[in-house]
């Protein structure tokens, strides 16, 4: 199955009933396919005007208790932003795709990781954080779209599932998890469903009151994202215990990194994965960790620079770090990324280039 | 004679209204529009039922006066998030009330495209011709001529566009069932627009497609007219751009009685 439906799927037997999208490559074979997919389960599925209508609908079934997804790429969840922040301030659950393109402007079609402080630092407005995670792979997609949607729900907030155009299209088989009936999923107290027997709900993210009410709201959404980041944090790591070089990647990235490292550890270089799935909150004491003994960190990325900022926040001096980023369009081979891994091991600097701190 | 049998309650509160004082200017007709809403909701028994979207502008903190339940859209999005609670909760009864820079400058697109799809939601329009909220801007629907503190010496055509008569746009849409222009500006309007919203209630509970009533309403404090002047401002001059009367109707309605 392609990505893009494995994602659909996955969707749809973590009980999402609700879609609301607006076309744009290289995702569409995720719409395409749900647009069938849901009518079959009694679902609803929106062909919307434009991403930021669509992003709009989302909104308003999260506060009617759906569960409900979107999906896009990069200049498509530019627009999507403002809704974004809106239910990070409504606290509305929701999960948002982005298959990542080429950018800025327009770009290309073809894969790139360049959306990462779009995504991991807001991209909308106001104080507001969105968890995302970072796939690598068809079957880590399928796991991790029901992750998204529990996520959501349990922390009532906006979730980011972050592929690129090439993981959406690629075919591996996949294990889903088992289906899950909307009905048996837990109920939300909150939702608005008319006021009958209760008083009437508002859910608003304008907050005028001269009392601090804002100051309080936003204390108590940075309240539940330092709970999520004490939480969720996700990573994987692959040849790290005798490790005398880290190298760090998520995504499609990390699937090019484990392959060059294969061949390296065939040569007799000790050299390790550190893949971080979950983007924000970042895994910082982790990696802080994996730098330790004089290692070397060596961060490969499918952009010109962006996750480096975070594992600079991470190992600070505690280590070289080294960087090595090919922009939106290029899909380098593990032999190229094995190159840079040599040349970080050695610190010449002739792949990549040392990070100053 | 006991109080009982001396008294009578003739007029009271709507039990869609909170009982809350509103922010509106005096003379504004944002307080009719909510009382006929509400009105509406009670006769018709849909105030428990209801869910409802107001606007960014004025009515942002409607909220706080209507006594159903409410959710927060982005500025112009509001049909975009009643079309997506109603396909969650299709026995809810959704409404939307929209200002014209809400509802006909930065939603327009998502204005047409849930008129178009047929979304059975019923929409209040509040066409006041002037940005109320933001301190007396042009609006899409600022008259040629209307003084606008973004169109000082009055709307050119030229210059600023021709105002939009977004109501007749959509009555083009093949999904809209009922459209009607009414404004709060006499008795005889304001038991008018009161028919008309409860008929576009009924569209969204008889499944027939997407209904909206416009309602020309005075904004004395940005207008810089009294409330009696403004109320003949509509009646003399805006109803020249914005005629009153049904723009389309396919309910059948009338035909059935």
């Amino acid at each position: 199955m392609p990505g893009s439906h494995v994602v659909g799927e996955a969707a749809v037997r973590a009980g999402c009933r609700y879609y609301f999208g607006y076309p744009i490559t290289p995702q569409n074979e995720l719409p395409e396919y749900l647009s069938g997919r849901l009518l079959q389960v009694g679902g609803t599925f929106i062909q919307a005007e434009s991403e930021i209508a669509s992003i709009n609908m989302v909104l308003g079934a999260s506060v009617a208790g759906g569960r409900v997804m979107t999906s896009s790429s990069s200049p498509g969840i530019a627009l999507k932003q403002e809704g974004i922040s809106y239910m990070a301030g409504q606290e509305l659950p929701a999960v948002v795709v982005n298959m990542m393109r080429g950018g800025p402007g327009l770009g290309n079609i073809a894969p790139s990781a360049a959306d990462y402080f779009q995504a991991t630092r807001g991209g909308g407005h106001g104080d507001y954080r969105t968890p995302v995670l970072a796939p690598a792979g068809c079957q880590e997609l399928a796991e991790l779209t029901f992750v998204a949607f529990d996520l959501a729900d349990a922390y009532r907030t906006p979730v980011m599932i972050l592929g690129d155009g090439l993981m959406g299209q690629v075919m591996e088989p996949v294990v889903f998890p088992d289906f899950i009936d909307p009905k048996d999923l837990p109920k939300k107290d909150w939702i608005l469903d008319g006021c009958k027997g209760r008083e009437a709900r508002a859910i608003y993210s304008m907050l005028l009151g001269q009392k601090g009410e804002l100051y309080y709201h936003n204390v108590h959404l940075q309240e539940k994202y330092d709970q999520i980041t004490a939480k969720e944090q996700r990573w994987e790591t692959k040849y790290t215990d005798d490790a005398e070089l880290i190298a760090v990647a998520y995504g499609t990235a990390a699937r090019i990194a484990e392959s060059a490292i294969e061949d390296l550890r065939q040569e007799g270089m000790a050299a390790g994965l550190f893949r971080p799935i979950t983007l924000w909150p970042y895994p910082k004491a982790t990696l802080r960790d994996l730098a330790r003994d004089g290692r070397k960190v060596a961060v490969f990325e499918l952009s010109l620079g962006q996750m480096v900022e975070d594992v600079v926040l991470s190992v600070g001096e505690r280590a070289e770090i080294y960087f090595y980023g090919i922009p939106g369009g290029l899909i380098p081979t593990p032999a190229e990324v094995a190159e840079f891994l040599r040349s970080a091991a050695k610190g010449d600097e002739k792949v990549g280039r040392r990070i100053e701190v | 004679m006991n109080a009982e049998v001396a008294y009578k309650k003739v007029f009271g509160r709507p039990e869609s209204l909170k009982p809350n004082p509103t922010h509106y200017c005096p003379g504004c007709g944002h307080s009719i529009a909510h009382r006929l809403v509400a009105e509406c909701l009670d006769e018709m028994g849909l105030r428990e039922k209801t869910i409802g979207v107001p606007p960014v502008g004025c009515a942002v903190l409607a909220y706080n006066y209507f006594n159903f339940d409410m959710v927060e859209a982005p500025h112009g999005r509001a049909l975009a998030v009643a079309t997506g609670v109603k396909r969650v909760r299709p026995d809810s009864f959704v409404l939307t009330y929209q200002g014209d820079g809400d509802l006909a400058a930065i939603g327009t697109a998502e204005t047409i495209h849930a008129a178009n799809r047929g979304e059975r939601i019923s929409t209040i329009f509040i066409n006041n011709a002037i940005y109320g909220m933001t301190g007396g801007q042009m609006a899409p629907t600022t008259l040629l001529g209307q003084h606008a503190t973004t169109a000082p010496g009055g709307r050119d055509a030229r210059l600023h566009g021709r105002p939009i008569d977004i109501s007749a746009m959509i009555a083009l849409c093949e999904g809209v069932v009922y459209v009607e222009r009414c404004a709060l500006t006499s008795f005889k309007y304001i038991r008018r627009a009161k028919k008309a919203i409860k008929k576009a209630y009924q569209c969204q509970l008889d499944d027939l497609g997407f209904s909206l009533v416009e309602l020309l309403s005075p904004c004395p404090t940005n207008w810089k007219l009294s409330a009696a002047d403004a109320w003949n401002w509509i009646n003399n001059e805006m109803v020249k751009t914005y005629p009153l009367g049904v723009i389309k109707d396919t309910t059948g309605y009338e035909d059935k009685k």
